[in-house]
């Protein structure tokens, strides 16, 4: 029986025939087929969250200078209080909501009348107190059944205090995890945020970071090594992002994707309406990111930027040589497992083969099938009736701002040597044997590792102290623990540093007490003759 | 640090800046959590499961089970009871615990899911029990859907046999497994009989082993549920979480009670203790008389650091009556008192203690959040915050010392396996608090008023 077998085989026979399409273990990395993006089962400890946890505690809630208003009950606005790690540094004078959490706080009343006059009511308080320049409203699972219309609060806003107000039906039954709430966050700031401002970049190059949340530190990191080949971050989406400056995205020059899974409808949104081409890119991992660093030189075609492109990468990667071999004579033959993200299961693995550590088990909680398999199945991906309930916004042309760099013959002559517009996934990046997990669960997960037995599991907070309880080192991918940076080139040391720290702690000796492994009772043999 | 918060404080009606209260269902999975072999449920979206699970996650650091009716669209509008079914079905499939406890969110409650009707239709396997609570997010708070699931479990569970087991009943109200070990021990010493409803001691502090088990040892085992209405006595530690509970068990099977506030402190442990002498009438023991002797020593020793100072407390209902109590015990003016928990009895006690010590010119408020507390803290500041992590952003915008208590405490170790409560929770607070504010002075003073020896 092979691995997978080993875990599917304990499932009764209508969950098997569930998980049996979520669980693969890779034989062809390129056409394996996985299901993704369906419904979980009932009753099954799933680590997903829900739409609000995708909208406003992904993808809004980190954009520093705007109130998000949280329209419900308390305890949604509660969790995603100061709970992600996406950092954000404002400009003397700057509003900085990040350490903030707003809530209408609905009481039973509110449930039974409608929450709206309440919602609009809240919106006042907050502009007496804070006038922000931008307000959006985050509805919880209630707010769409009683039926209060955010949408229109949000107008009414925008009317009576000249600001720009978004209202996100986000309800958490929307979708089937946070993937819906990425979705409908996406469309707001398309629709009303990109593409408003006047300010244009002033440096020859310029580009948008996509889907990159400044967890620990990460996009700080990632602006620092553009910067200093000479590109200009006009805005980020949106970790330490604002609404000021994603006004401007339009006139960035390319848009680089971090998380595909996140932020993928704005960069093709962006495409269409402003010409604007996307590269997948990762930071994450030493080769990675030269490889990402080399992609955007080749995409602008620019000999002098070619050159300070490589100049730069020679110099980081002298500086930080010595301790990645350190880290690798420590982590070298290790096998990992690992379960985070809209993309960063396919990032770490590339940063720990660096390190030389094997990635033998990979998943995602919320991700898509082309986020697996690569956006070439998107044609063949079949709608279901819960993805059917997010919205698709159609975007056409900008009359003004639309301009494309390239022509198509151009870019086509370009996808040979990169990729543009589009996503491999992750799968192709592993090896036979593989085993790959959608929407993974408690339970597969403890199997898993009994099964295959990994050195270091990189999952949650919800199942790091149960794999340690197993006796297995676990790292937090989502916070790295209230560690980082762990992107670019010196995240990789401090990864490095972590995940060595994590399998060498003294601790681990010390779970066995002695006397279970000493013989309990000492004595010498008496007696007896021959 | 919290820059846009303006010193000149407004009535607000409908905005909640800052919370210091979460919703229902976080606490009916805590309370579920104190029962063995059970597997909390959360019927609504699986959002919310994944939000509480995190948050107990982080405050324990240790796992927090719990399971997700994973409600779509679709069950929205027709209703959670294939969702319930099918769960019950996979969790018992799955997970093998022996009692599910679910609870419900405001998307089940709002749409109106009878969870009564639905586990009474359902096909529950032999020797398996599924009960349930109701706990909307949108009344009260945590500690609501604390309490309410501890009346879910005794209304599924509780019998009277008519023979009384000779037991004293002990609802330990939130507290960490570190105090419901505290309280074991004093019940112990008291020689007490007892059974501790519920009991997160073992599951929530449970030891590295190298074995993973789904279901530690420990949790108040159903048979102790069972047997909760054969109990001469009941005894209720924490006003405002218990007082709900014990009346539903005084009223299902007369057991009568003795309510109390969470033993925090000298005065409010002597309550306990003599609370139990009654019911055993048997000797405090030396080992508790010493206890409290070195607690009543270390607070006049060491009371010229903590007479008079200001401290500024927040948290949940009984931890922070508790708290008051032990800093008026210790000479500190409590200047703010306040709870997220909408219940105006807090109020009410709280300013009886006040009154006791004859302070004045305190400001004691329920249903109040952090960002007022940290706009009357910019009029006039404190020496001392006291409560949980999400203390530590006014502590450092205003820079004052800072003490954890309560829940939750996201950001430090090992709180969770020792006590507030008892002489020794006591002992283990006066140490924290008066450290704080001789670090403070130490910091502050200059180079020739800085002292070595204090």
């Amino acid at each position: 029986m092979d691995d997978r077998a080993k875990i599917l085989d304990k499932y009764s026979s209508r969950v098997f025939k569930n998980r049996k399409e979520h669980v693969i273990q890779v034989e062809n990395e390129d056409e394996q087929k996985i299901a993704a993006n369906t419904r979980t089962i009932p009753g099954i400890m799933t680590a997903r969250g829900c739409s609000y946890a995708g909208c406003k505690g992904v993808v809004v809630g980190p954009l520093k200078d705007v109130c998000v208003i949280t329209h419900g009950p308390i305890g949604c606005s509660y969790y995603s209080w100061g709970t992600r790690r996406n950092k954000a540094k404002v400009e003397e004078g700057a509003k900085n909501f990040v350490p903030y959490a707003f809530s209408t706080d609905m009481q039973e009343p509110d449930i039974v009348f409608g929450g709206e006059k309440k919602l609009e009511k809240a919106i006042e308080e907050a502009m007496e107190l804070f006038s922000p320049a931008c307000i959006m409203i985050c509805s919880t699972c209630p707010i769409g059944l009683i039926g209060d219309d955010v949408q229109a609060v949000a107008k009414r806003t925008e009317e009576k205090y000249g600001i720009t107000a978004i209202g996100f039906s986000c309800e958490g039954y929307k979708g089937v995890s946070q993937s819906a709430g990425h979705h409908i966050a996406n469309n707001g700031l398309m629709s009303k945020i990109i593409g408003i401002g006047d300010k244009k970049p002033t440096k020859k190059y310029s580009v948008n970071l996509l889907g990159e949340y400044n967890i620990g530190g990460d996009g700080w990191e990632q602006e620092r090594i553009l910067k200093r080949i000479g590109y200009e971050v006009v805005t980020i989406f949106t970790g330490d992002g604002s609404y000021e400056t994603m006004k401007n995205a339009h006139f960035a020059d390319l848009n680089l994707v971090m998380c595909h899974r996140s932020i993928n409808y704005v960069a093709e949104m962006m495409k269409t309406k402003y010409g604007t081409d996307w590269i997948k890119v990762n930071f994450i991992g030493v080769g990675a990111t030269c490889k990402s660093l080399r992609d955007m030189a080749k995409y602008f075609g620019d000999e002098e930027l070619i050159k300070r492109t490589e100049e730069v990468i020679e110099d980081e990667l002298a500086s930080i040589y010595d301790d990645m071999e350190y880290y690798k004579t420590k982590l070298k033959g290790k096998t990992a497992g690992i379960f985070v993200g809209g993309s960063r299961a396919h990032h770490y693995q590339l940063l720990l083969s660096d390190l030389g550590v094997e990635t033998i088990i990979a998943g995602y909680e919320f991700a898509h099938r082309d986020d697996y398999e690569g956006r070439k199945v998107i044609p063949n991906i079949k709608e279901d009736a819960d993805n059917k309930n997010i919205e698709t916004i159609t975007v056409s042309k900008d009359p003004v701002f639309y301009r494309e760099r390239y022509s198509a013959e151009k870019i086509e002559e370009l996808k040979k040597e990169m990729e543009i517009d589009d996503y491999v996934g992750m799968i192709p990046d592993m090896k036979e044997g593989h085993v790959v997990v959608d929407d993974y669960n408690h339970f597969e997960t403890e199997e898993l590792i009994k099964v295959m037995k990994p050195d270091i599991f990189f999952s949650g907070i919800k199942d790091k102290y149960f794999i340690q309880k197993a006796g297995v080192p676990s790292r937090q991918m989502h916070s790295y623990d209230y560690s980082g940076p762990y992107a670019g080139f010196n995240g990789a040391v401090n990864f490095g540093r972590d995940v060595t720290m994590s399998l060498y702690t003294n601790a681990w000796e010390k779970v066995t007490p002695p006397w279970k492994t000493e013989p309990m009772l000492t004595g010498t043999l008496t007696g007896g003759g021959k | 640090m919290l820059d846009l918060t303006p010193k000149e404080v407004k009535e607000r009606v409908a905005l909640r800046i800052n919370p210091c209260k979460t919703c229902q269902p976080v606490g009916a999975m805590y309370c579920a959590l104190g029962v063995e072999k059970c597997m909390p449920h959360s019927h609504g979206s699986q959002g919310c499961c994944s939000y509480h699970r995190t948050v107990l996650s982080r405050h324990f650091k240790e796992v927090a089970i719990a399971t997700s009716s994973s409600f779509t669209e679709g069950a929205s509008v027709f209703g959670g009871r294939s969702n319930i079914n099918t769960s019950v079905k996979n969790i018992f499939d799955i997970y093998d615990p022996d009692i599910i406890a679910v609870h419900t969110t405001c998307l089940s409650e709002t749409i109106g899911d009878d969870l009564t009707s639905y586990i009474m239709d359902m096909d529950i396997p032999e020797g398996k029990t599924v009960v349930h609570t109701n706990t909307p997010s949108y009344a009260g708070s945590h500690i609501n859907g604390f309490f309410n699931m501890m009346i879910g479990f005794m209304s599924y569970l509780t019998k009277k046999t008519g023979t009384s087991n000779g037991k004293a009943a002990i609802f330990p109200g939130w507290v960490n497994p570190g105090d419901i070990r505290e309280l074991k021990k004093i019940a112990n010493m008291m020689e007490v009989p007892f059974v501790m409803f519920p009991d997160q001691s073992g599951v929530l502090d449970a030891p590295m082993t190298g074995k993973y088990e789904t279901y530690p040892k420990g949790g108040t085992t159903i048979e102790e549920i069972k047997s909760l209405g054969d109990c001469e006595h009941l005894f209720s530690l924490g006003e405002i979480t218990c007082i709900e509970p014990s009346e539903h068990l005084a009223k299902k099977h007369k057991v009568p009670y003795t309510l109390l506030p969470m033993p925090v402190g000298i005065s409010l442990t002597d309550e306990f203790i003599m609370a139990l002498q009654k019911f055993s009438k048997k000797e405090v023991p030396y080992e508790l008389e010493l206890e409290r002797g070195q607690l009543v020593d270390l607070m006049l020793d060491s009371s010229q650091y903590t007479y008079q100072k200001k401290v500024a407390i927040f948290g949940d209902p009984d931890i922070v009556i508790g708290m008051t109590s032990l800093c008026l015990e210790m000479g500190m003016i409590p200047k703010y008192v306040i709870t997220g928990t909408p219940k105006e009895d807090f109020t009410k006690k709280v300013k009886a203690l006040l009154e006791q010590y004859s302070v004045e010119d305190c400001t004691v408020k329920a249903n109040a959040d952090l960002f007022e507390l940290h706009q009357w803290i910019k009029n006039e500041p404190v020496d001392l915050l006291l409560g949980s992590s999400y203390g530590k952003q006014i502590a450092k915008a205003e820079d004052i010392p800072f003490i954890r208590v309560g829940f939750p405490v996201l950001d430090r170790y090992a709180g969770t396996l020792m006590p507030v409560v008892g002489y020794s929770g006591a002992i283990r607070y006066v140490e924290k608090i008066t450290n704080a504010l001789m670090d403070r002075q130490d910091r502050d003073s200059s180079d020739e008023d800085f002292e070595l020896v204090m």
